[in-house]
């Protein structure tokens, strides 16, 4: 059969993945990719997307869609002779069946089929022609190189320039016929850096301090003093966390209570710690395999157990043992790899060079760990150094006091003689004792004490029996044991004993525990399930292995989780290190130079500034995997001190901002909305770690769950005004205010949240009790210390909230909202001490309540706007 | 098209992709929403439709638990027959069963309640679903589901999102992302979800949730105690005035500051503060149901504020009249592992009538023709017995659906003499999915969002069918 057929017959069978609708809502400025990149055709950048996009589906790695025999993402599979057809002849278009297909106005021939809703333009068929005539060349998807060390191009413009990065950045720009924006003013300065490194904002002795500290040396103080706060962990933590779907309960159905907080406390001092990348992913995907592997690795090997899991009655175990090593493929994919490997589940991957046998053989890693398919996860104590040490002290003790009570004296012997003597008198003789229905003699057929702690026991009542001359070593030496587990001279060691064994078991009991990597003595069979159906088990076994497409360190026999991590951190590995770069680079500047986040794969968008992304990655590994260091880059480099106000003209030829010709600039994450309302209003607690805690929720908001029903209680005291990263993190009912800010549930990996603008957060931000409660202690905060004036106060309240002074025009629209909140209070006094008392916080009985209500409603503003929700 | 041309529509395309992934959805989301928010009615994405809609809204009665098919839609004489006797293996060998799992003998459970044929249509209902039965002629009873999933929570995800991973969109986020929302004072997708009944299974927000969707097009959900959205009551101390007052000043100060920065996303902030305002007063005008006259709560069958779901099905009716575009109740209780014959009973003592008023009250007021009404559960209950009750089945099972260009009175697709498998005309979720769709006037095929390189879509990779017999 001829090729053509071939294709027709197939397409007309298979309906593609049809492109997106409604995608061309806007204009779109042209001239991307002008200047010097033009030249010629770049398969990586230019052709790969396509071929990907339009042909892969039927056309790719996926054996089992492969329509026509024929594959193109492969240059061997493009020119292939199919009965004398080729899809692509090297250097001749016009021989190249693919062209041919691509151009007809047949549209039983037409490639790709129309059925499919995949369409190539006019241009796009130019540049799939040119690419054939300038010799169809291949290349290695860019992501799959190994990482280059590109030298820093020369550049003019000295100001701009800072380290580096701005080197590669203004490079591209001026290419582009960009200049760069200036640098922002230092107060913005300092409010980037400490949302950027700490999740709070500074406080305005620190903006004070800055902003007057003219020395060249001033930014780069500050930077290492932030990088060197508690609350950078807390800050890199929460990120971490959202990759690794760290959550405080199981997620599915009861979704009851599995919390680690141990493992977050973990992630938080490894980033304060600065534990190098290498080490910290080690830890995590083997941290029980180390070798003399410590409490703290074992805790970090808690991220094997971070996946969701059920208690669900009538669920399958063989089921939800597949689901978690689904889930556990798709996390390490993502987390590490930016790879979207859990496609390849139930077949090949349509785009990228993976298989079925690679998402099974990744899997096969976990399944040498213990868990419960169906119930309640076993924890493992870990208690701290000194707890054990504690323990292991009184443990000590326990044997010295046993052989007290098991060491006979002469003392003792004189005592068991006269008890023995005592006993004698006591016993009664009895009337002969017959042998009851069951034939059995009862214990003590010599006759019954009377007074004893307890009736002796048979044995002892036989050698009571036996005169004393008559008894044996071996009885006698039974009996005066006997007499020592009651003899009054022995009571306080007894006691002693029983409560050290009693304390030991409340100390054990209050010792912290987690989920952690504990491993089967033999791990379970992995097979590849046909189309990811797990009660099909005639797929092949598959042993531990890495994709075999990214084979590129040697790999064999390595089957442990310890060597996984090996290869994940190895340096020739190409993926890693630009993964983890080009998210701390998201950190900083609001979007990866590759996009998304979570998809280095043929579908995911190209780095725009590759060199630059490998120079960074470069550096990374060079430098240890140093995470402070490659933030410490970020930061102060010119490109990240630029203003993030730009003009229109920037605005428009690049609203992405690709090209970073200024900074980016976004609303707050969930958690820093949180933590910054109370930091501004003076509520925040700063411990680092500890379990999870419920600020205030909306009563009846959990009354869906069951198995068992449970209430949420709101944390008191210092709990309750703890940063965000701590909120008990209820996967099918996470708190509705983190929620609303799109905070993840956690269900699986994130790299990048949505940034939504919806009423909810208004809502939130107006009503919800935290951010009342926060604006009523905020409004006795300004009337306390903020000065004499109206003004002076609403200057006092901007500068603590938005590190600056308000302007002329926002100072009238707040001073004439507290003049008529104040008349309006005035004449209605039990509506002002309603406003006054918001909250469980003490209310200051100095202040009047109709003062505070008044300001109340500034201060509520202030926190609602724009500029204080945001990381300008 | 040259190529600097070709390779913008590639990056306007990448750009695009974002939509779900942040940087992106600021410009995108302030785009609709400054367009549509402040203006009035928004659009959703598929604009124009792909073709005349049949139905402009939907109510899903989501019957979750799983009701028996075989007590409620799904007469089997054949099972009444092998009352008590074994099953045959022929039948259940190699099927994954839920709790009846380890199981030495499987016996069959003969249906629990008469049937009886209703209407001109003659459709045959339980007994135990009388004012369902009075509404016979206005129903299409599908009596061949099938689901991929067995346990309550994950098949309830399958059904709202027609995937078994979890963290995808649901039906009701595709649905007001694709055609956006009528009213302007209300959001688009309203779960409601109300008390009674015994057996409560959990219910998780993953069910509304949006996936990689933009998260406005989540479900918000409307609680029948306390605020029934959440932080809609102005804080203590704090009237309509005071709010309005602080508001308007946020508003103020964002506008001056939008002066310099010159930012969508502060328009679209703005935008947002007066919806939310707005909102203050339009739920609990929504919610308060003074106005309904005596007769309207006594064809219900509801009483003021008691949170059942006779009120919910009022309530939905109110938001349908006001422009929301899915509306999503959730009624707990189906869960009979124990006690079938009963638990339907009282279970359909909560639902029956509501379910059936709000057909007629619907109709009544003209507003049937374009709203589709979808009654079912995650899946149905096994013809073997598990003591008095049945275990969770999935591979027949039924749904009834009215409205919205759906031709009553008629059923479509059986189950086998037993009421395991579904043999004819098989439905699965995604056939459920792509016909749904194809009544708002939408080609599941075509509707697809780029979220890790993938076009996804509802209805998922594999071939789904628009169920065509059912269409008026």
């Amino acid at each position: 059969m001829n090729p053509v057929m071939l294709f027709r017959m197939s397409f007309a069978r298979h309906i593609c993945l049809s492109c997106a609708a409604a995608l061309v809502l806007f204009a779109w400025p042209s001239g991307l990719f002008a200047g010097k990149d033009l030249g010629g055709v770049d398969f990586a950048r230019d052709i790969q997307p396509l071929l990907s996009d339009n042909c892969f589906a039927c056309h790719g790695p996926d054996a089992k869609q492969r329509k026509a025999d024929l594959r193109l993402d492969t240059r061997d599979g493009a020119l292939a002779d199919l009965d004398g057809v080729s899809a692509v002849v090297p250097g001749k278009p016009s021989e190249s069946e693919l062209v041919a297909r691509i151009t007809t106005d047949d549209e039983d021939d037409l490639m790709p089929p129309p059925d499919s809703g995949k369409q190539l333009d006019a241009a796009q068929k130019a540049l799939l022609q040119r690419w054939i005539a300038d010799g169809a060349e291949y290349d290695l998807h860019w992501a799959y190189k190994p990482v280059s060390r590109p030298t820093p191009p020369r550049v003019k413009n000295g100001s701009f320039v800072l380290n580096d990065i701005d080197r590669f950045v203004l490079a591209r720009l001026q290419g582009k016929g960009h200049e760069p924006s200036r640098e922002a003013d230092r107060r913005t300065l300092i409010r980037r850096l400490s949302f950027d490194l700490t999740g709070l904002p500074p406080t305005w002795e620190q903006v004070r301090a800055f902003v007057a500290d003219s020395s060249p040396r001033a930014f780069g103080k500050l930077v290492d003093q932030l990088l060197a706060s508690p609350h950078y962990g807390e800050r890199m933590a929460v990120y971490w966390l959202d990759l690794v779907r760290y959550a405080d309960t199981m997620g599915y159905h009861s979704d009851n209570k599995q919390t680690k907080p141990l493992y977050r406390e973990y992630v938080i001092n490894a980033f304060n710690d600065n534990l190098p990348f290498d080490q910290f992913t080690r830890e995590q995907l083997a941290g029980d395999q180390l070798p003399g592997s410590t409490r703290r690795q074992l805790i970090a090997s808690g991220y094997n157990r971070l996946n969701m899991t059920t208690r669900e009655g009538g669920s399958q175990p063989k089921e939800y043992i597949a689901i978690y090593l689904g889930d556990r493929v798709r996390n390490v994919s993502g987390v590490w790899m930016a790879t979207t490997l859990g496609c390849t589940e139930c077949h090949d991957h349509k785009f990228d060079p993976f298989t079925a046998r690679d998402f099974y053989s990744l899997g096969a890693f976990f399944s040498d760990l213990e868990e419960t398919p169906v119930g309640p996860q076993k924890y493992t104590p870990l208690p701290t150094p000194a707890q054990q040490s504690n323990v292991d002290k009184l443990k000590k003790q326990i044997p010295v006091l046993e052989a007290v009570l098991n060491t006979q004296t002469p003392a003792l012997d004189d005592a068991l003689a006269r008890w023995e003597s005592a006993q004698a008198e006591r016993i009664e003789p009895e009337p002969s004792v017959e042998a009851d229905a069951n034939g059995t003699v009862p214990a003590v057929s010599a006759g019954k004490p009377i007074a004893d702690p307890a009736a002796p026991p048979k044995k002892i009542g036989e050698i009571l029996a036996v005169p004393l001359a008559k008894r044996s070593a071996e009885q006698k030496k039974t009996l005066a044991a006997h007499y020592r587990t009651f003899a009054p001279e022995l009571a306080s060691t007894r006691k002693e004993l029983v409560d050290l064994k009693e304390r030991i078991k409340r100390l054990e009991k209050a010792f912290p525990t987690s989920l952690v990597s504990v491993r089967l003595g033999k791990p379970r069979t992995v097979r590849i399930l046909p189309r990811g159906n797990w009660q099909d088990e005639s797929g092949p076994e598959v042993q531990p292995t890495v994709p075999a497409r990214l084979k590129f360190a040697d790999t064999e026999s390595r089957t442990k989780r310890s060597d996984l991590a090996d290869w994940v951190v190895s340096k020739d590995n190409p993926l890693t290190a630009r993964v983890m770069v080009n998210r701390l680079w998201a950190l900083c500047f609001g979007r990866g130079l590759a996009m998304p986040l979570d998809d280095f794969g043929a579908q995911g968008t190209p780095p725009t500034h590759p060199e630059l992304l490998d120079w960074l990655a470069a550096d990374f590994m060079d430098h240890g995997w140093d995470i402070k260091r490659t933030m410490k880059l970020l930061v102060t480099s010119g490109a990240y001190r630029q203003s993030s106000i730009a003009a229109a003209k920037t605005l428009a030829a690049d609203p992405l901002n690709k090209w970073l010709a200024r900074q980016g600039r976004w609303r707050l994450d969930a958690e820093m909305v949180r933590d910054n309302a109370l930091a501004v209003s003076g509520l925040l607690a700063k411990p680092i770690g500890g379990a999870s805690v419920k600020p205030y929720q909306p009563v009846g908001y959990w009354k869906h769950l069951n198995f068992p029903k449970r209430k949420w209680a709101p944390d008191s005291g210092v709990s309750q005004y703890r940063r965000g990263l701590y909120t008990f993190w209820c996967r099918t009912f996470l708190h509705p205010s983190m929620l609303a800010f799109d905070a993840p549930t956690r269900e699986g990996c994130v790299a990048e949240r949505t940034r939504s603008n919806t009423p909810q957060q208004a809502l939130v931000l107006l009503n919800d009790p935290t951010y009342v409660e926060a604006s009523r202690v905020f409004a006795e905060r300004i009337l306390q210390h903020g000065g004499d004036t109206d003004g002076e106060r609403l200057a006092w309240a901007f500068e603590r909230a938005l590190s600056r002074e308000p302007s002329a025009g926002e100072r009238d629209i707040l001073l004439r909202l507290v003049k008529e909140r104040a008349g309006h209070f005035d004449e209605n006094a039990d509506a002002a001490k309603a406003a006054a008392t918001a909250g469980e916080w003490p209310p200051s009985m100095a202040l009047k309540p109709e003062r505070v209500a008044a300001w109340a409603a500034v201060s509520r503003a202030i926190l609602n706007l724009y500029e204080t929700t945001s990381r300008f | 098209m040259n190529p600097e041309q070709f390779v913008t529509r590639l990056n306007r395309r990448s750009f695009l992709s974002n939509v779900s992934l942040g940087v992106g959805s600021l410009a995108l989301g302030s785009m609709l929403d400054a367009g549509g928010l402040a203006k009035g009615p928004s659009l959703g994405v598929i604009d124009p439709l792909h073709f005349a809609p049949r139905a402009k809204r939907v109510i899903h009665l989501c019957m979750a638990g799983g009701p028996s098919h075989l007590e409620t839609l799904d007469y089997k004489p054949k099972l009444a027959e092998m009352d008590g006797k074994p099953m045959p293996k022929s039948i259940t060998a190699g099927q994954p069963i839920a709790q009846l799992q380890g199981n030495k003998e499987l016996k069959c459970l003969g249906p629990q309640h008469e049937f009886q044929t209703f209407g001109q249509s003659g459709q045959s209902i339980s007994s135990a679903l009388p004012h369902i039965g009075g509404i016979a002629d206005e129903i299409c009873i599908i009596r061949s589901m099938t689901t991929q999933q067995i346990n309550h929570d994950p098949a309830h995800t399958f059904m709202n999102t027609g995937a078994l991973v979890s963290g995808r969109p649901s039906m009701g986020s595709w649905v007001t992302y694709g055609l956006g929302s009528e009213g302007s004072d209300l959001p688009g997708f309203v779960v409601l979800t109300s008390v009674g009944g015994a057996q409560d299974q959990p219910i998780a927000s993953r069910q509304w949730h949006s996936g990689f969707l933009p998260s406005r097009f989540q479900g918000v959900h409307f609680h029948s105690t306390g605020d029934p959205v959440l932080y809609i009551s102005n804080p203590k101390g704090v009237d309509a005035k005071g709010q309005g007052a602080v508001i308007d000043a946020v508003n103020s100060i964002n506008r001056l500051r939008n002066k310099t920065v010159a930012d969508p996303e502060i328009a679209t902030r703005i935008s947002q503060y007066e919806m939310a305002f707005r909102m203050q007063t339009s739920v609990p005008e929504l919610t308060d149901t003074s106005s309904e006259p005596q007769h309207v709560f006594d064809l219900y069958g509801a009483k003021p504020g008691d949170g059942s779901f006779a009120s919910n099905c009022m309530l939905a009716r109110r938001l349908a009249e006001r422009g929301t575009r899915f509306i999503q109740l959730y009624h707990r209780g189906w869960d009979h592992h124990g006690g079938v014959k009963n638990g339907v009973l009282t279970t359909a003592k909560h639902v029956d009538k509501a379910s059936a008023a709000l057909i007629r009250d619907l109709k009544d007021r003209g507003m049937l023709d374009d709203t589709l009404v979808i009654w079912g559960g995650e899946f149905g209950r096994t013809p073997m017995a598990q003591g008095s009750g049945r275990d969770h089945h999935m591979k027949g099972f039924s749904f009834w659906l009215a409205g919205g260009g759906i031709r009553g009175g008629i059923s479509h697709g059986n189950t086998d003499d037993l009421g395991y498998h579904s043999v004819e005309d098989v439905v699965t979720v995604h056939d459920f999915h792509a016909t749904m769709l194809h009544l708002l006037g939408v080609n599941h095929k075509k509707f697809t969002f780029k979220f890790q390189g993938l076009d996804f879509r509802l209805t998922g990779v594999e071939e789904a069918q628009i169920l065509k017999t059912l269409l008026a």
